[in-house]
């Protein structure tokens, strides 16, 4: 068994009156890659959304820890710069901010220190290459005037600079052509390491097929009912969610 | 800790203040001994002498502006009009005396030549006490110097353009600045020459009832070409303060005049200020305005198209904080066939701050052809903060295109938490939102003052933690 990096027990998580999670239970070890799957408004991106403490949802029972560290009640912020990241489902848009100030800013809180330029812009240069981002592309508004599919690369990108502990994509592969998906797979891939780990959030099979898929979750309303292996993934895609619902 | 404790802790940086240090200062309110005192006391020709006295009987004749954010705070009896500091007008930085010059060093002025800037003119109080100009320029035939010494070695051009492009009738500031200005930058760029590095001018209040009164006049001639930055910031006091200075601008045909400011007035400032300029054909006048601090703002800088072609952009953005009401705007007067004008107002208000852009774009039947392009965005920081957008359009021709386009905006928690999942506490994540809004102003700005706009806007939102 590897080294714990999330521990999610018992979760139960509202919004207002609207009860989303009810008793969650998620473990994700380093070096691992995990996938969620489930019907729409199941509560995949409120868990996501519960990991980072977002403050419009409460926490009205259980626990979650990163590296043995209770996270339940830390700020989005502190959670940040303890090593999880989320690339959006729908990234905002910050007019006036360059991506390259944006993530040099965010490098330098992330990691505590200041980035040095040279090095930051070398390792910007590489990371765009392999995803195939155009120069210009940086010195554009953050996610301002994007296109869907490079709002979701400028997601990958900013995982690859920010360097986390645990990524969560949070359907970072819908809306995208085969080639850009083909292009998130391997980010992915460049990411990924023995000492982190990943959490997809999808409704797609594809996205995992050059990926070594360690779990599949299957979340409907609001826990997780079933967790198998890659092939549970085929299943899904085959079968659809029939099987796990009421 | 208290709110207020906070924003004075924040706020020394730029609240520096030096102990009250003059060997002149007038008698509270005003009379004609005074403005005689005065005249006599700047070695002033007759002319100057009779202006000034004609300005204070419009002055007298004239009532305060009816509209807009209320000024009657405003006690005139109780502002000492005119107070002149120890120094003499100095060309060398090692001749200013200390405790001045360390008021400046804060402010970055010496660095800011430093890195290359064309001349310095710094006033203090009501009287330019540094000054310098690269020995090139001086070559060209640009001159640039204290407006004092304008009106006694340049007179012809100083009569032709004084106060003839803002007349004293204008309002009833414009008429007491008539009267009692002093201080102040000259400008004239010769025929045909480039001014390729910015000229700037410095100054700042620094006495307890003071009025500042300064004159710029800066004539671009034809073909010439000029960036000039206007950078202010002053101490903070508790009593009444008034700046109503007055810019006057001329961009003869083919020239090109860039006018840049940062203001930045302490809390207690009733900043009316004008700022007029007239724009012949061809050529082509640029407003950067970066307006912060005071407690009250009427601030509408002017261009009058009059020669054919000619065009205009203002780029400005206001800042308003607890207790301050910031009244700006722009005016465009479109005079002649096919000229063109482009507006891109922001503002930011918080903790109660009003901001409101009032505006005029006048385009006179015998302008067709022209165009005009006015945006306005603002962006409240809580819920108690006031936003409002007052256009005046008076458009005689059917031959035109304009265009006005107004936007309120909030900063959404969606986006705060984006940043945050970052790394970026919600303190930075708000003041990054508010620089990226801020950026299209500050993008204009040369380097050094684009990064003091920053660190005053990061101050005044520090000011909103507590
Ligand atoms: N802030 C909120 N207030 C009220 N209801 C909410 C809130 N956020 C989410 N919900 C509801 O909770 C449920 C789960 O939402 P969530 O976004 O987690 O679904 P999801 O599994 O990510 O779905 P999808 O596959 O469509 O992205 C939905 O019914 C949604 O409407
Ligand atoms: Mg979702």
């Amino acid at each position: 068994m590897s080294e714990k990096l999330l521990e999610i027990k018992d979760l139960y998580v509202s919004a207002g009156e609207k009860e989303i999670l009810k008793g969650m239970n998620l473990s994700i070890g380093k070096g691992e890659v995990h996938v969620i799957m489930g019907p729409n408004g199941s509560g995949k991106t409120t868990t996501a959304n519960a990991i980072f403490n977002h403050p419009e949802y409460q926490k009205i029972k259980g626990s979650i820890s990163l590296e043995g560290e209770d996270i339940t009640n830390s700020k989005t912020d502190e959670i940040a710069r303890k090593g999880v990241f989320m690339s959006f489902q729908l990234p905002e848009e910050i007019p006036g901010v360059s991506v390259t100030n944006f993530l040099k800013y965010a490098k330098n809180k992330i990691t505590g220190k200041n980035v040095k330029i040279f090095e930051f812009k070398n390792e910007l240069q590489k990371n765009m290459d392999e995803l195939g981002i155009p120069k210009e592309a940086v010195d554009r508004s953050l996610n301002v005037g994007f296109s869907g599919g490079e709002k979701k690369k400028n997601e990958i990108l900013q995982m690859l600079m920010l360097n986390p502990k645990l990524a969560i994509l949070d359907e970072t592969d819908s809306g995208l052509d085969v080639d850009a998906i083909r292009t998130v797979s391997k980010g992915i891939q460049m990411y990924k390491n023995e000492n982190n780990a990943v959490l997809i959030i999808t409704h797609n099979t594809k996205i995992l097929k050059s990926l070594k898929v360690d779990y599949v979750h299957i979340l409907v309303d609001g826990k997780i009912v079933k967790t198998g292996s890659a092939a549970l993934a085929t299943e899904i895609e085959n079968e659809g969610y029939a099987k796990y619902k009421g | 800790m208290s709110k207020s404790q906070i924003e004075d802790i924040n706020r020394n940086i730029y609240d520096i203040k030096n102990e009250d240090n003059y060997d002149f200062k007038m008698k509270k309110g005003l009379t004609r001994e005074i403005i005689e005192e005065l005249s006599k006391q700047k070695n002033e020709p007759e002319w100057m002498k009779e202006f000034r006295l004609k300005a204070l009987d419009v002055y007298e004749s004239l009532e305060l502006p009816t509209w807009g954010p209320d000024i009657s705070e405003l006690d005139m009896n109780d502002i000492a009009t005119y107070v002149r500091p120890k120094s003499k007008l100095n060309s060398s930085w090692d001749d200013v005396p200390e405790d001045i010059k360390k008021t400046f060093d804060q402010l970055g002025i010496p660095d800011a030549e430093k890195e290359s800037l064309a001349g310095v003119g710094a006033q203090y109080d009501s009287e330019v006490v540094y000054h310098s100009m690269k020995e090139e320029l001086i070559q060209q035939g640009v001159i640039y110097t204290d407006m004092e010494t304008a009106v006694r070695e340049y007179p012809d051009v100083v009569k032709e353009h004084f106060m003839k492009c803002v007349p004293v009738y204008d309002h009833k500031f414009v008429a007491l600045h008539g009267a009692v200005w002093s201080g102040g930058s000259f400008v004239y760029v010769p025929k045909g020459v480039k001014v390729d590095i910015p000229l700037q001018s410095y100054f700042r209040l620094n006495s307890p009832e003071s009025g500042q009164f300064e004159h710029t006049l800066i004539i671009v001639d034809e073909g010439a070409s000029l960036h000039f930055i206007e950078g202010c910031s002053a101490p903070k006091y508790n009593k009444v303060n008034l700046h109503a200075g007055c810019v006057e601008l001329y961009v003869k045909d083919n020239a090109y005049l860039r006018y840049s400011t940062i203001e930045n007035w302490s809390k207690n400032m009733f900043n009316l200020n004008t700022k007029k300029a007239i724009v012949g054909k061809n050529a082509k006048m640029e407003w950067v305005t970066g307006s912060f601090g005071s407690k009250i703002s009427m601030l509408y800088p002017m261009s009058i198209l009059n020669g054919e072609n000619a065009k205009t952009e203002f780029t400005g953005i206001s800042f308003a904080g607890k207790g301050q009401n910031l009244d700006n705007g722009f005016k465009v007067v479109h005079n002649a066939k096919n000229t063109s004008s482009l507006v891109n107002a922001k503002s930011i208000s918080k903790d109660g701050g009003k901001c409101t852009y009032r505006s005029l774009v006048r385009i006179t039947p015998n302008a067709g052809g022209s165009k005009s392009s006015v945006s306005c965005e603002s962006l409240m920081l809580d819920d108690i903060s006031i936003s409002d957008t007052i256009p005046v359009n008076d458009i005689e021709t059917d031959d035109v295109i304009f265009s006005h386009e107004a936007k309120i905006g909030k900063i959404s928690d969606k986006t705060i938490f984006y940043l945050m999942s970052r790394g970026l506490s919600e303190e930075d994540a708000k003041a990054m939102i508010v620089r990226g809004f801020a950026y299209p102003i500050s993008k204009e700005l040369p380097v050094e003052y684009a990064v003091e706009m920053n660190n005053l806007i990061n101050l005044e939102l520090e000011g909103a933690i507590g």
